[in-house]
């Protein structure tokens, strides 16, 4: 058995422009308690945030992520960062933006009625390249559907919903421990590449305890934007080099720095006019994550010996649990099962996917909700393998013995 | 071992099934913790689950307990069907009164006044569940006593230490003496 994990870390051409310093990360620590503890998916990622050096959260209360907001409120003020509790989810991710471009790690916290809300503001941060995490503890919609149930629905619109065309990035935790390492690289990232990183996590990690052991300074690497290298003079907010990616000025520093979700040339003024500068500036939105896409890719293989006629599963988020325990099963009756999981969720990993159709003849998928990575995978199969989705939704998560017998060949 | 706890909100229910998964953190093992209720934090419908194993947990919604603990009427029959056959039963005397009918088969039962004892004993019926978990781990060692005493120390109020753990000891004595 193979067991693989690729974890390409931030890429090391930015370095912190303002390193967290070993002093500061203990005292954080010191202020969330022991170094082993027993906690809610929600409290991970408010001490992932923490860890990460995330001093400013936004947020408006909904089940079930309040608790990161109610952990915030009580931590932020400890740790010198602030804390608000704003009128709306529109008015949230507006104040995370606004506090990142003030030079501070941002972030907020909802779930699919506020994320619904912050859709609009998702695209103001992609189009001004303004890095900050918003975290989306998943419940079953539409609508309000069933508050206290989790649920994977938003998938594609964490990817697809505001207009136009941008790329983002998304991961999906599929334990409480990943729940805090993934929101430390949900800050790496977005910093790294000036976009909004979404966190899908879900209602059942989210209200779930299980042991998280807190990193300590040297275990982790943290990133902040590329101040700017130019004199003030010189200074252009969008003109970038080789990277695709601009270096970032904080507001009241001195240097101009204009944005607007206009379309824009480098200088940061509206330039709507021109199909030339429109296409461009949207070309290397989608650029500077499409050339990377190596290195923000992430997933977990756990295959089988041999390399062809297998029967492959992909899966992510909570959802990998059950398929964990499915899979041990199916081995235990003899079956060749590669378990792909997504780790990230976007940009989608296409290519892995692909190789997974090489060696399997079936790839099931199984997810909480109607078919949405389902659409993914088969799009990368390309018609080479069988593509079979295990669709559930109402807020129970899949049982073992029904991915078991998909698996086996029972149609459901 | 799974543990499901339940009764209605105030009696220490969710907070019951969190200081054996903390324990059982303590002790070196995994374990998860989840808990299910209804919109009041006080009298309503409540339920707290615990599994606690050495090897990685992947079923995060068991269906079927090895223990249940009620606390209530409404909780011991919404679940005691539940139970796996041969799973232990453990409730509160003074506040459930059992239906074979329900039951699975082979299950095995304890019976103890945790509520009147804790009030006589203690003078606050709140340390009910205190008394439950001693007699609970005694019975069935799901983790060590002193990560369990751990535990109970760092999760109930400062300045209730001694009295919640006084109450734990009172349903170890209990279980020693075969009482239920």
């Amino acid at each position: 058995m193979k067991k693989h994990r690729t974890s390409p870390t931030t890429d090391s051409r930015y370095k912190p422009a303002r390193p967290f310093n070993a002093d500061e990360f203990g005292r954080v620590r010191r202020i969330l308690g022991g170094k082993v503890l027993f906690v809610q998916g929600d409290a991970a990622v408010a001490y992932g945030a923490l860890l990460a050096g995330c001093r400013f959260f936004a947020g408006y209360p909904i089940t079930p992520a309040t608790e990161t907001s109610e952990i915030l409120s009580q931590l932020m003020p400890r740790v010198g960062g602030v804390c608000i509790q704003m009128e709306d989810e529109i008015a949230s991710v507006g104040a995370i933006i606004g506090a990142s471009r003030a030079g501070v790690k941002s972030m907020t916290a909802t779930s699919g009625p506020g994320f619904s809300l912050m859709q609009e503001n998702i695209g103001y941060a992609a189009m001004t390249e303004t890095p900050c995490v918003i975290v989306d503890v998943q419940r079953s919609g539409p609508s309000t559907g069933q508050p206290t149930e989790g649920a994977q629905g938003d998938i594609m619109q964490a990817k697809w919903g505001s207009h136009g065309d941008y790329e983002l990035i998304a991961l999906s935790p599929s334990t409480v421990q990943e729940c805090l390492d993934l929101t430390i690289e949900a800050f790496n990232l977005s910093e790294t590449y000036g976009i909004p990183v979404i966190l899908l996590t879900d209602g059942i990690i989210g209200h779930m305890r299980e042991k998280v052991v807190l990193p300590e300074f040297e275990e982790i690497e943290l990133t902040w934007r590329r101040e700017p290298t130019k004199p003030k003079e010189e200074f252009q907010p969008f003109l970038v080099d080789s990277t695709k990616i601009p270096e970032m000025a904080i507001f009241g520093t001195g240097y101009h720095t204009y944005i607007t979700g206009l379309t824009h040339s480098e200088t940061g003024y509206p330039a709507t006019d021109s199909q030339v500068d429109h296409h461009r500036l949207v070309q290397r939105l989608c650029d500077k994550i499409r050339d990377n896409r190596d290195r923000i890719v992430q997933v977990e293989r756990d295959y089988s010996d041999g390399d062809k006629d297998t029967i492959g599963i992909v899966s992510y988020g909570v959802t990998s649990r059950s398929v964990n325990s499915a899979v041990k099963m199916l081995r235990q009756d003899g079956l060749k099962i590669d378990h792909l999981r997504l780790v990230t969720n976007w940009p989608f990993p296409e290519k892995e996917v692909a190789e997974l159709s090489e060696r399997a003849n079936r790839i099931v998928v199984p997810e909480l909700n109607l078919g949405q990575v389902y659409h993914g995978v088969r799009e990368a199969v390309a018609g080479r393998s069988e593509v079979i989705p295990l669709w559930k939704t109402g807020g129970e998560m899949h049982v073992p013995h029904d991915i078991v017998e998909l698996v086996k060949g029972g149609v459901k | 071992m799974i543990v499901r706890f339940a009764g209605f909100g105030g009696q220490g229910i969710v907070v019951s099934s969190y200081i054996i998964g903390k324990s059982a953190v303590l002790d070196g093992k995994k374990a998860i913790q989840n808990q299910a209720y209804g919109s009041e934090s006080r009298g309503g419908e409540c339920r707290g689950d615990v599994v606690i194993a050495n090897e990685e947990i992947y079923e995060l919604e068991p269906t079927n307990y090895d223990v249940l603990v009620a606390m209530t009427q409404p909780a011991y029959e919404a679940f005691v069907p539940l139970l796996k056959p041969g799973g232990t039963l453990i409730l509160d005397s003074d506040l459930v009164v059992t239906d074979k009918k329900l039951e699975p088969k082979k299950i095995k039962k304890h019976a103890i006044p945790a509520t009147d004892i804790a009030f006589k004993k203690f003078g606050r019926k709140i340390v009910a569940n205190m008394i439950i978990l001693g007699y609970m781990n005694t019975l069935l060692s799901p983790v060590s006593e002193s990560a369990l005493e751990k535990a109970i120390s760092e999760s109930v109020p400062k300045g209730t230490e001694k009295m919640n753990l006084e109450a734990m000891r009172e349903g170890i004595r209990l279980a020693r003496e075969g009482k239920g």
